[in-house]
């Protein structure tokens, strides 16, 4: 028997950045906010600590900071007709665990989408035709522009205290930031980063070609810095433990470093860890939700009743409880009919690996996000018609680590063992760059989420399927960039360099890391009929479930996720205190 | 255990418990609640709570126990419950107690209890802080356990030779043509504030020397538990300790527990997060104008210098030249990430090490201490993060902390003696043994 705690007015699934905004925002309301985390609390100290913190084994390739597969996964298949098999070693993509969630374990590329991503398909459509869309990809609108987005950027990035160069400072482009992106109100908080040798050479590499380099925008502090809500960043020191890592020293922007200390210092607001939600109960209606039921930290079935749900899990976690909740209908890919787990999107990623003889990078002094990057070849700067894909890309010259278990670029023919492959180190380390493209993946009718009709998790319930593969349009796209890095890579003239590039054979491979960027499932749009959720991040079905997270992306942006998914949120928290909470039902009428 | 209040070799603990014929309070209750607001406040600005609370316990209800060479004290419970609290106190009752350290019963109170400061308590501000403690504290029917005392301190009637010779029972006068921002920072920092319990020096008797700025032995620091609480005088030429901080960096610190110089440690941090971080900014900014007014004299040992210059440390760190050098060679190791080479951490961040009151203090037991256990700033309303250092205790062996401890002591033109393995083991038996750690796990 289930025991039932009293009522709290929000209950918020999951204690990563979505959720921790969205307590600071509903808090500000007098509201009584709980937060349940499915894992450990955690905090820079004692948890993510000098020097533990920076062990490679541990956290870098066993993944402590991970979810673990035997505790939650995933299936995933190909295409309809193949049978799903589950993730059951983590390789492509690395979904967090514990208060603070990806945000903790992040590198902290920090962007905001290009105006007319927000709204592909009607770009498309009016610039392009809307005949040059393949006939199995289903883009869509965001429904939300980039203006009204705008203050919600600002706001984020000034709480996550981002370091960059602004490229348009209300429509006037400014010299070293990046020109192609969208008007911005303000400059970034922080300077950039510090620049290494690789940002140096491939500035001036992309500027001999005639291209617009500018620093990539940081979530790694460059300066000592005191954010909106008193919370503390500390210059980062280059240590180079970013991605896969807690950040040691208080300078990646994270919940704990940015939101969590002051959120904690209100007395309307709790958050429990080690609390699994089970499902989003429903009223007998079906119409309205009347809280969770969630698993605690004994292992207890226990019911949370209240009157708005938060749902700020990790993407994916957002999607599975969607479909077991039965919030929404579930999409059928060959009906193209329902919503949830509609247009889930990857990445679509490829680079180039430059050897040096003579140049030493000190690849150990390094940041998640230290690097130079260029946004030539972006969404809004491609002729679709003329290139033959939809979608972009942007550069990136990175130095993030140089650890040595897995950042150890060893030349073509170097053997994997033995005393040939020692020297092949001695020989290396140091003295290779990488070139990156980080672009688009767009959204098509079988790439989808649903759950499984075999698997089940510990508890019983049906895992999430995916299924998911590669498409032409997307593979032409990073074929294009990739003649574009082959061109600046023989213009920095190394003595050597690899290419590595998705090609028209390539398969969705679920074992070498490519991204933790899963977006779509429960997308955002101007229709019940094809989104999961409105304007406002708010279930079309169920008025007091908003959704938050990239799991709202109807397609995935050239960039990384996580400014887009702060300015979402702080768009959706304005909506709930001005909007619903004075008069709460649908937001926008179907 | 911790220094929660440092002279504890005199052994005394707030108001007992009323045992004899009491009055009731009847005129005081139904007070005009913005008189206990008031109340709250100036309770917060004695930091009241800070002894008469214990770690978990109800606010105000004592039990906060102290350990010392002569036993064991417990603080009392001084809330409005009529049989364990101070709820039978009359307003006069009340006011002998905090002004003149006289119980109801008429039985003295340990000069733990700073009455020799709160006799600088104005009328209006007794009355405050009375209906506050009548009406706005929530009665606790909690009898803390009697503090465990042995001979002679347990002996009441000495103290009121002692107070004779040392109590100064006068409310507070402005000095003559003192501003009126001046007088009420000597106000706060003399009375409720009672600064110089900790930091002013104590004579044989464990007096004060000085209660107010008539002497400038008054603020000048004293050693408390190993701990140096430093000189407060930020007045005269110089540039040594508070000297060299603005009025603005002093608030900062007692708002925040941080600022471009320093982060709070030791017995303070709990004073900022009590205390002085719910300070309006105007009596904050009259505190500090109030300790920039006072003169500090030099004591020999600022004067002195170590051989090494703030470059020249720098730019060995930088260099890695460490050869040679263990104490360096641990700093590169374990404390640059977040100090740097230059010593001097991050502005509000990480503090300075560079002219350092802890790293340099005689004696080096708060400087051993930071190292072995950590520290973390409070939560405060400004600065909400608690930032916070981790330990290395789980590290570093004796030797390398005295080592490290030693280095820091002489690097950057910093003026403190060497450290030896010795010290650093019997700081280390002090440790509390469920200290938090981040020691790995490696059975996870």
């Amino acid at each position: 028997m289930a025991k039932t705690n009293p009522h709290v007015d929000v209950v918020m699934i999951g204690l990563g950045w979505t959720s921790s905004i969205m307590g600071m925002e509903l808090t500000d309301e007098g509201l009584n906010v709980l937060a349940l985390e499915r894992g450990p609390d955690q905090d820079t100290v004692p948890d993510f600590a000098y020097p533990k913190m920076a062990d490679e084994l541990t956290y870098g390739v066993r993944y402590q900071l991970m979810q673990r597969p035997a505790k939650s996964t995933l299936t995933v298949r190909h295409g309809v007709r193949d049978t799903a098999v589950p993730y059951r070693s983590l390789g492509s993509f690395l979904p967090g665990n514990g208060v603070g969630g990806a945000g903790t374990h992040w590198n902290g590329h920090t962007w905001r989408p290009q105006p007319n991503e927000l709204r592909l398909k009607s770009y498309v459509e009016e610039n392009f035709g809307a005949d040059i869309i393949p006939e199995e990809m289903t883009i869509q609108d965001y429904g939300v522009s980039y203006d009204e987005l705008e203050p919600h950027f600002d706001r984020f990035e000034k709480v996550a205290g981002i370091a960059g160069k602004a490229g348009n400072l209300n429509g006037e482009i400014q010299e070293g930031g990046n020109p192609f992106e969208g008007w911005r109100s303000s400059e970034y908080p922080l300077p950039p980063m510090k620049r290494t040798l690789n940002d140096t050479m491939f500035e001036e590499v992309a500027k001999s070609q005639g291209l617009n380099p500018f620093p990539l925008p940081a979530a790694n502090a460059s300066e000592a810095y005191t954010n909106p809500y008193g919370m503390q960043l500390a210059p980062c020191n280059y240590c180079g433990f970013c991605e896969r890592y807690g950040c040691l020293n208080y300078s990646k922007s994270s919940p704990q470093t940015c939101v969590l200390g002051a959120l904690k210092q209100r007395d309307n607001f709790a958050y429990r860890a080690n609390c699994e939600v089970m499902k989003v109960n429903l009223a007998s209606d079906g119409k309205t939700a009347t809280g969770v039921t969630y698993i605690d930290e004994n292992g207890d079935e226990v019911i949370q009743p209240a009157d708005l749900v938060i749902m700020g899990a990790y993407s994916l976690h957002n999607v599975h409880l969607l479909l077991l909740s039965g919030i929404g209908k579930p999409y059928d890919p060959i009906s193209g009919e329902g919503v949830v787990g509609k247009n889930y999107a990857y990445q679509m990623n490829g680079g180039s690996t430059l050897y040096f003889k003579d140049k030493q990078f000190n690849p150990f002094i390094g940041a998640g996000a230290n690097g130079e990057t260029l946004n030539d070849f972006g969404v809004e700067q491609i002729d679709f018609a003329e290139a033959g894909f939809i979608g972009g890309s942007y550069f990136n010259a990175a130095m993030t680590n140089g650890q040595p278990i897995r950042n150890m670029p060893l030349p073509k023919g170097a053997p994997s063992w033995g005393a040939e492959w020692k020297q092949a180190v001695q020989e290396t380390y140091g003295h290779t760059m990488t070139i990156g493209s980080h672009g688009s993946n767009m959204a098509y009718r079988d790439c989808y989420l649903d759950l499984d009709p075999t698997y089940t998790d510990d508890h019983g319930r049906p895992l999430m399927r995916m299924t998911f593969n590669w498409k032409d349009n997307d593979v032409r796209m990073t074929q294009f960039m990739k003649q574009k890095i082959d061109t600046l890579s023989k213009a920095l003239r190394p003595d050597d360099y690899k290419l590595s590039f998705k090609d028209f054979d390539s398969r969705y491979d679920v074992r070498p890391y490519q991204t933790t960027h899963n977006v779509g499932g429960a997308i955002m749009g101007t229709d019940p009929k094809s989104s999961v959720l409105n304007r406002y991040l708010q279930s079309w079905d169920v008025h007091n479930v908003f959704v938050m997270g990239a799991s709202a992306f109807p397609q995935n942006l050239q960039y990384n996720p996580t400014g887009l998914v702060g300015g979402l949120t702080y768009w959706a928290a304005k909506a709930i205190r001005e909007q619903y909470l004075p008069n709460p039902g649908p937001l926008v009428q179907a | 255990m911790t220094y929660r209040v440092w002279f504890t070799t005199l052994l005394g603990c707030g108001l007992a418990s009323v045992t004899g014929a009491v009055m009731a309070a009847e005129g005081q209750r139904g007070a005009d609640p913005s008189q206990v607001e008031r109340g709250a406040y100036l309770a917060r600005a004695g930091d009241c709570v800070a002894c008469h609370t214990a770690e978990g316990g109800k606010p105000f209800a004592g039990g906060l126990e102290i350990d010392s060479p002569f036993g064991t004290i417990v603080s009392t419970n001084i809330t409005p419950d009529p049989e364990a609290g101070i709820g039978n106190y009359t307003r006069e009752q009340f006011a002998d107690a905090l002004r003149e350290g006289e119980r109801a019963d008429g039985a003295n109170l340990y000069p733990a209890m700073p009455y020799p400061s709160y006799a600088k308590l104005s009328d209006e501000d007794i009355d405050a802080l009375y209906a506050y403690f009548m009406q706005g504290v929530e009665p606790v029917a909690e009898q803390p356990a009697e503090s465990d005392v042995s001979f002679p301190f347990n002996q009441r009637w000495g103290i009121s030779l002692w107070n004779w010779l040392f109590a100064d029972a006068e409310a507070f006068e402005p000095a003559s043509g003192q501003s009126e921002q001046l007088a009420r920072g000597a106000y706060l920092v003399q009375g409720l504030g009672h600064c110089g319990s900790c930091h002013t020096p104590r004579g044989l008797l464990f007096q004060e020397k000085a209660l107010d700025d008539s002497d400038e032995a008054y603020l000048s620091g004293e050693t408390l538990g190993g701990w140096w609480a430093p000189s407060l005088r930020g007045g005269g030429e110089g540039d040594a300790g508070l000297q060299g901080w603005s009025a603005d960096d002093i608030v900062e610190y007692l708002a925040t527990g941080r600022n471009d110089h320093d982060a709070v440690v030791g017995e303070m941090t709990s004073v900022v997060a009590n205390s002085t971080s719910h300070l309006t900014n105007d009596d904050l900014q009259a505190i500090a104008a109030y300790l920039k007014s006072l003169p500090r004299q030099s004591r020999d040992d600022e004067n002195r210098q170590s051989e090494t210059t703030p470059a020249q440390t720098e730019q060995m760190l930088t260099a890695a030249d460490v050869d040679g050098k263990p104490g360096a060679r641990l700093y590169l190791d374990n404390c640059n990430a977040c100090h740097f080479a230059n010593g001097e951490g991050a502005a509000k961040v990480f503090p300075s090490l560079v002219g350092n009151e802890l790293v340099n203090a005689d004696d080096p037991t708060g400087l051993v201490h930071v190292i072995l256990a950590g520290a973390r700033l409070p939560s405060t309303p400004g600065k909400p993060e608690a930032l916070a250092m981790p330990d290395f205790g789980w590290r570093l062996s004796d030797d390398e902390a005295a080592q490290l401890a030693t280095f820091v002591r002489g690097a950057w033109g910093n003026h403190g003696d060497a450290v030896s393995a010795e010290q650093v083991a019997e700081v280390r038996e002090t440790l509390p043994e469920d200290r938090e750690t981040s020691a790995p796990d490696f059975e996870k």
